[in-house]
């Protein structure tokens, strides 16, 4: 529940979970070894996200829902619904605009961002006549470029959006009108009207279910569209309205729920029929974007409509987060905005202190002439004394420099991160084959955080595993039948049956050990064959999976796919089918069991559900010779509470051992067990469960203690053991984590030992480590244990030991590597005592933390401490609704689109499919990102800078009245056309080193953990080299031509043609890798810019007409040029050889090493090649 | 050439071919795998210092040549606007420059030190004059220049739009203040002959003056900035106010006056008769009258050649401390031992 109404888990909320739960809970366990079992006592229990969790919904809709937060329903009456209300219609809107309002909304929301304001300030400026400094045209050519891009973008998305809206709109549906189910457009339909969904229709709007085709009342639906859970979720209809429609008479009643919101799990309402008021919860209603499955039909009351229904709500998309480049950047930014305001006031100063030396003489300045004569009498032009003409100077100015905030670079990084993430999105490695699955990005702004992650915070079940259940061994009767066991003939058995002339077989295959196989094959005469019969009845049975028969491309053979919330029950119920106990029917009141051809039909008389309190669950089957056999599985702990003790010691004690020595190995084990009932066992009970679920009050309460009750003495059938299965790659790709620097911490809902197991087995903890395992159930041992742990690791930095195992894995560990194991109990009493610096200390120094029974806040609760305790980059993965507030807490979230649904997915930044992918998506594209970004960042300030200062300089000759040598088109132009397409395609294309070597050495990795591409000292080396090739492209022309003909728009052609040039070189320098693409981008800019120049230049009502001929047949123009170009990079050409000879970084030595590489390869040695080709498949 | 990602397929496990998944060939699937064939330059040390070395030896040639170039330029700049003022006027001249009832004549004589050969250049030099201010650029209406009174729209020209309530052509600040000292030159007794046709970009004179176009109205003002226009000649031909226009970028800058088109000899005295009726006296700047022939390069400037040599020089300079710093110290290329991971470990 938490999880799903706190999506965005902050501190806050988060600590008074943390309360709560530490109060709710008693504590009773006193033992704090760790890796035996406790049998005994019962652990104490975080709650999870409980997906229908009937209980808790159940007794929350006890309460009274307050008539102002409540919408009333009257069933079939949608005039009189709808009267008092507007609630909304069924048309949903996803597109933003129409035709009308895409102008006004778009530019609106466009001016949001501060830089278009400034931009757009800075037209409005210019439109003033005594501010004037470009021609109107000119000065909004930028913006108008910008917003067009922009709008144009948006009006393409909004267009689709538009195409999809009108598809779902004009469904049909079936609305109850007058008695009668008559067809109509979805769109139209509104609350408070009763509609009919038929077998596999999608569902129009969330409504209430009134009936079923089922008598009972059961409905199947399918959520794939809405949380991406492929199984079959029950629905029921409340009795009293399923009969009311049964008897066809009109219905009459008023629902009284919940205002629209997001929970897509929770739902609260009253019904009142007849004067009897029902309760409502999550399980009886059916919300759009599922589909009816199993079942003919069902007949609901439209609750919410449209933009109101969950679904919708649930529509926003991820929440936007700001990666750390752009707010370094942003801070750079405001640096640069004081240069700006200081070169201004240096204009505008020089500009007054000019005015008052010659305050007498304005008037007879031939270039001034203070008065207009013109009209007769005198009067000054455009002369408002030497205070007022600082002021418009310094506005002028802002006008004239207004490039050095590079506005370009927010549009020219949304571009480039566009085109890192299709690269990321096409490329073959982060491709999922197994489920057909691209890369998502679903976040496009913080692609290059992907390159500086320190911490990977990862969920366990379907991240790290597959959450693809498997059957591994069993324990019947106190014998060992593992598949393992017999590997050698290990085959995977299918099972299949004959019926009508067609074949069954279940969908999945089982490895199977064969002993156990000939066993079941051979009878069940003897006294351990009905053991082995019980076994297998009771995997079958004692579940809530539901078959379903698929037909294949075969006519003749079908398929059963066994559909049930839990992937351990499919596990079971498909080896119950491996060994010839085929489930295939399946309803609330029987169930029929294949057994080996013999097909048995059993009445389920009763199914206690699982709960995290019992942890176990309970059938009562019916048997056709009227005896009742209650058959029970569960977790080991709750499980031998209830077992009795007395009977089959050796069994139990057997048994008890197969598991410990299945856990170990990490295999989930689950125990069976089953008991007879006789009849008056029998009644005693069944009246208890009758009255409990036909209670109006605390029903959950009630079944839970009837369950209790007959939950007892029950006769040990065996063990099962299932095999959490790792996904390919993991531990590669943790190693390679590792050794990039990263630290791991794996937080799971699931226990220590297990999650130990996999942490072996998934090479996260080896065993040369040192394990602190902090598992306590009271405050003060916690707090010791805390601190004894923390001596023992500041011991273990201060000694190094010398056998180095882990070879600088990281570099805050060079000694004994250490790891943190700790549950969620302890988690809650260390947050809660201020002992978090300590947790934090401790956890800092261990290579890898294990937090083990976390529930879903807890895990956004750690991510957040590290996130306040450190800058370092946090990264969370995930795949499952309970990981939905870790993966929005992180600087990075990473959804795992697999078996457990697409809320993670939902919530991510990136989603993909396996874990492995992390490793590419880190090393590779990670790392390219940020160096690009890095680099492109600083390119762009230094391009604008240079420009910005060239006109600055040129503004002191000019008696500091703000000309411009550069043509106003041209200077416009110059951030648009002229430098604009390299910096992008640089940006997005280019590499610094080969896909291998990053791969190959992680340690990569850690150019962009210390920040190596952009950082202050970086930004200050970039601006005073733009100093010095600002102060070289002004000053040559200017000594060069100073005292001749020259006039002002042939130098400025020089000046625009060499900065021109000058960056496209500079980047050039820097470019890494040469395509086609990188060469004709930058040529072609300069190509592009003279072809410019000279347009502008034969415009012959421009100031600078034929200048540009006039200035290019002279030598001096273009010894100039060549001067410029040499003497302006010559600083930087040089810094930058001394830099990668003499103090080469880690990317420096990589390149050299994958050219030399290269060079003997082209030699002829192909054995290179042969050593670098890593697999990091298993 | 490098496929650097060319073993990808390697990587990943067999290439079965799934629908929806992927080509994994063509040039499409080089470029969506970011593994288009590309050239990875890598600096090495033989490379840069023969780089260095390399611009070293193109550089002090061409600064040498462009020095030499400089150096052929016989040039004769001679500062007047002081000497040519009487005595008495010395104190305040402004109003003697103002004053139209004094004479504004006044002889320069000039020693040519080598000879030179012609065509030699009459520029005349204006210092600390900003003809690249802000108002006075703006202070033109091109429009009018090529249309002459058809155009209305001359708001542009403003402060010295109209007068009189009529129209001013050309108007504008630049054409007001249109230069107007003169000067007539000989050689002993006989006068040198001056071409002053062609001073003016061929392009203006077709495309930005207007062949019909007259002077009207112009300087007719109560305060006169410059010279007055034969309003008999198309502004086409105005070639003096064609090449005043051309605004000079810097505030030091020489307008072509004319050409000689006789060889000077050396010690041969030339006599500048000129007529002093400019106003730069009210705002300090300096008026030069220059003789100057031209080489290849232009005018005289010795800058480039020095800049040209100190670069050449500087890149030598490098070269060999390259050298010497790589034969001293060398790194070896591509070396692992170098890269942080490992040094971490050596040093721990």
């Amino acid at each position: 529940m938490m999880e799903t109404k706190n999506p965005s888990g902050n501190s806050s909320n988060f600590e008074t979970f943390m309360h709560n739960s530490s109060s709710r809970r008693s504590f009773g366990r006193n033992s704090t070894r760790e890796v035996t079992f406790s049998h005994s006592e019962s652990k104490p229990s975080l709650r999870y996200g409980s997906k229908g969790a009937d209980s808790e919904a159940f007794s929350m809709s006890q309460k009274e829902i307050s008539d102002e937060d409540a919408r009333l329903i009257y069933v079939d009456d949608p005039v009189k619904t709808n009267e008092r209300f507007e609630f909304a219609g069924n048309s949903v809107r996803t597109g933003k605009y129409s035709f009308i309002t895409f102008l006004p909304r778009n530019l609106f929301e466009q001016f949001h961002r501060v830089a278009y304001i400034y931009f757009l300030i800075i037209a409005i400026l210019n439109q003033l006549p005594q501010l004037a400094v470009f021609g109107r045209g000119v000065s909004i050519l930028p913006l108008a470029f910008v917003l067009l891009v922009t709008a144009v973008k948006d009006a393409y998305e909004d267009w689709r959006r538009h195409r999809s809206d009108k598809v779902e709109n004009n469904r049909l549906g079936l609305v109850l009108v007058n008695g009668q189910f008559i067809e109509k457009k979805w769109k139209d339909i509104r609350v408070g009207e009763i509609i009919k969904i038929n077998a596999n229709e999608p569902i129009p709007c969330d409504f209430v279910l009134l009936s079923t085709s089922d008598p009972t009342g059961v409905a199947y639906v399918q959520t794939l569209n809405l949380d991406g859970e492929s199984n079959l979720k029950t629905r029921y209809a409340k009795q009293e309205t399923q009969f009311k429609f049964h008897e066809k008479e009109r219905f009459n009643g008023l629902i009284k729920c919940e205002k629209p919101n997001r929970n897509i799990y929770g739902f609260q309402a009253t019904m009142e029929v007849d004067g009897k008021r029902l309760s409502l919860g999550s399980s009886n209603i059916v919300l759009r974007g599922c589909e009816l499955k199993n079942t003919n039909c069902v007949v609901g009351v439209a609750v919410y409509c449209g933009r109101e229904t969950k679904a919708m709500l649930n529509n926003s998309g991820a929440p936007s987060k700001r990666s750390r480049l752009e707010t370094q950047m942003n801070s750079e930014i405001i640096m640069l905005s004081f240069f700006l305001v200081a070169l201004c006031m240096v204009t505008s100063v020089c500009a007054a202190v000019w005015l008052n030396q010659n305050k007498n003489d304005l008037n007879l300045l031939p270039y001034y002439r203070k008065l207009d004569v013109s009209k007769g009498k005198e009067e000054s032009y455009q002369y408002y004394g030497w205070g007022i003409e600082m002021l418009f100077t310094f506005l002028m100015s802002v006008i004239v420099y207004q490039v050095m905030i590079p506005i370009s670079l927010y549009i020219s990084m949304e571009l480039v991160r566009v085109g890192q993430a299709y690269f990321m999105i096409k490329d073959s490695r982060l491709y999922d084959e197994a489920t057909n699955s691209r890369f998502q990005c679903r976040a496009l702004n913080i692609n290059e955080d992907l390159g500086q992650i320190k911490y990977v915070f990862s969920d366990k079940t379907g991240t790290l595993t597959e959450n693809k259940m498997e059957f591994q061994c069993a324990s019947i009767w106190g014998v060992d039948y593992s598949s393992a066991k017999t590997s050698l003939e290990n085959e995977q058995v299918e099972y299949s049956l004959q019926v009508e002339g067609k074949v069954l077989k279940p969908k999945m295959k089982v490895k199977v050990n064969q002993e156990l196989l000939r066993l079941t094959k051979s009878g069940f005469a003897n006294k351990d064959g009905k053991r082995i019969y019980d076994f297998f009845l009771a995997l079958a049975a004692c579940n809530t999976i539901v078959p379903l028969v698929i037909d294949t491309s075969d006519p003749t053979v079908k398929l059963i796919d066994y559909q049930g919330e839990s992937p351990d029950e499919q596990a079971l119920t498909y080896a119950a089918a491996a060994y010839g106990f085929m489930l295939i029917e399946r309803t609330s009141g029987h169930i029929v069991i294949d057994i080996h051809g013999e097909r048995q039909r059993f009445n389920v008389l009763g199914l206690h559900e699982f709960d995290s309190d019992r942890k176990r669950m309970s059938v009562i089957l019916g048997y056709s010779d009227n005896s009742f056999k209650l058959f029970v599985k569960g977790a080991d702990t709750s499980m031998f509470s209830v077992i009795n003790k007395s009977l089959n010691t050796d069994i139990i004690q057997a048994t008890e051992t197969h598991i410990q020595s299945y856990s170990s190995v990490g295999l989930r084990t689950l125990v069976i067990g089953m008991r007879d009932l006789n009849a008056s066992e029998f009644d005693q009970w069944h009246f208890a469960f009758e009255a409990a679920s036909t209670s109006m009050i605390g029903r959950a309460a009630l079944l839970r203690k009837v369950a209790t009750n007959v939950e007892n003495n029950v006769c040990i059938l065996g063990a099962t053991a299932i095999e959490d299965k790792l996904q390919q790659g993991v531990p590669e790709s943790i190693e390679s984590l590792r050794k990039a620097g990263i630290k791991v911490w794996v937080l799971t809902g699931d226990k220590q030992e297990t999650a130990i197991s996999i942490g072996y087995s998934s090479r996260l903890l080896t065993s040369g480590m040192t394990q602190f395992r902090i598992k306590s159930n009271n405050r003060e041992s916690c707090r010791r244990r805390l601190q004894d742990a923390l001596l023992m690791s500041r011991k273990n930095m201060a000694a190094p030991e010398v056998g180095n195992y882990f070879e600088g894995s990281s570099d805050s560990v060079v000694s004994t590597p250490m790891a943190l194991i700790i549950d969620g109990t302890s988690l809650v009493y260390i947050l809660d005592n201020e002992l978090e610096e300590e947790l934090f200390e401790l956890a800092r120094r261990c290579s890898v933390v294990l937090c083990c029974r976390v529930a879903p806040l807890q895990k956004a609760g750690i991510v957040s401490l590290v996130k306040k305790r450190t800058a370092d980059m946090t990264l969370a993965i995930g795949d499952g609704a309970n990981d939905v507030s870790m993966i929005q807490m992180a600087d990075v979230g990473v959804g795992i689109s697999g078996q457990e649904g697409r809320q993670a997915v939902m919530a991510s930044d990136f989603a993909m499919g396996q874990f492995r992918f992390l490793v590419p998506l880190l090393f590779i594209h990670g790392h390219w990102n940020y160096q690009r970004l890095g680099y492109m960042v600083l390119y762009n300030f230094y391009r604008n800078a240079v420009f910005v200062l060239i006109l600055f300089w040129y503004v002191l000759f000019t008696a500091f009245t703000l000309t411009t040598a550069i043509n106003e088109w041209s200077s416009m132009l110059y951030s648009i056309i002229y430098t604009a397409v390299p910096t992008i395609v640089v940006g997005i294309l280019d590499k610094d080193l080969s896909k291998r070597t990053l791969l190959d050495n992680p340690q990569l990795y850690g150019a962009g953990q210390r920040q190596e591409a952009y950082n202050k000292k970086l930004f200050w080396l970039t601006m005073a080299d733009t100093l010095w090739q600002s102060i070289v492209v002004f000053f040559v022309p200017l000594f060069a031509y100073w005292g001749s003909t020259v006039d002002i728009a042939s130098i400025g052609d020089l000046w625009t043609l060499s900065v021109v040039i000058l960056v496209n070189l500079h980047l050039a320098m820097d470019v890494i890798r040469w395509t086609w693409i990188t060469h004709a981008s930058i040529w072609g800019s300069v190509i592009a810019t003279f072809i410019c120049v000279t347009i502008i230049d034969v415009i012959p009502s421009l100031r600078g007409y034929w200048a540009i001929f006039d200035a290019a047949g002279t030598a001096l123009f273009w010894l100039c040029l060549l001067g410029i170009l040499i003497a302006a990079l010559l600083p930087r050409f040089v810094v930058k050889f001394v830099y990668q000879y003499y103090f080469p970084d880690d990317i420096q030595i990589s390149r050299e090493v994958e050219k030399k590489a290269r060079n003997l390869r082209v030699n002829g040695d192909t054995h290179i090649e042969m050593l670098h080709i890593s697999n990091p498949q298993r | 050439m490098d496929l650097d990602g060319g073993s990808s397929s390697t990587i990943s496990t067999g290439a079965r071919a799934i629908p929806g998944r992927p080509v994994r060939h063509g040039a499409l699937y080089q470029f969506t795998q970011q593994n288009l064939p590309a050239c990875k330059p890598v600096l090495t040390p033989a490379a840069v210092i023969s780089t260095f070395l390399l611009m070293g030896f193109i550089f002090i040639p061409v600064g040498l040549v462009t020095l030499r170039a400089s150096y052929s330029v016989v040039e004769i700049v001679d500062r007047y606007d002081i000497e040519c003022v009487p005595e008495e006027y010395r104190s305040n001249k402004v109003a003697y420059v103002k004053d139209d009832s004094v004479s504004k004549n006044c002889s320069r004589f000039l020693k040519v030190p080598k000879s030179m050969r012609a065509p030699i250049f009459i520029y005349y030099q204006l210092d600390n004059y900003y003809q690249n201010h802000r108002r006075y650029v703006k202070s033109r209406t091109d429009r009018q220049l090529l249309h002459g009174l058809g155009y209305n729209d001359t708001s542009s020209c403003r402060p010295l739009e109209s007068s009189d309530d009529l129209p001013i052509v050309p108007c504008g600040l630049i054409a007001w203040s249109l230069f107007n000292d003169t000067y007539k030159f000989s050689r002993g007794p006989s006068e040198l002959k001056v071409n002053r046709k062609d001073i003016a970009w061929k392009s203006d004179r077709n495309h930005k003056f207007g062949k019909h176009v007259y002077p009207f109205n112009f300087q007719n003002g109560t305060l006169t900035g410059g010279a007055k226009l034969d309003p008999t000649i198309p502004l086409s031909d105005q070639e003096d106010l064609i090449v005043w226009m051309r605004t000079a970028a810097l505030p030091t800058f020489r307008k072509l006056y004319g050409r000689i088109e006789e060889d000077l000899e050396a010690d041969d005295v030339i006599v500048v008769n000129l007529k002093n009726n400019y106003n730069t006296y009210s705002f300090g700047g300096k008026k030069k009258i220059v003789l100057s022939t031209s080489s290849w390069l232009g005018g005289k400037n010795d800058f480039l050649g020095i800049a040209n040599l100190f670069v050449g020089s500087f890149s030598i300079l490098i070269s060999i401390i390259f050298l010497v710093l790589h034969l001293k110290s060398p790194r070896p290329y591509g070396d692992t031992a170098y890269a942080s991971w490992n040094k971490k470990s050596i040093s721990s």
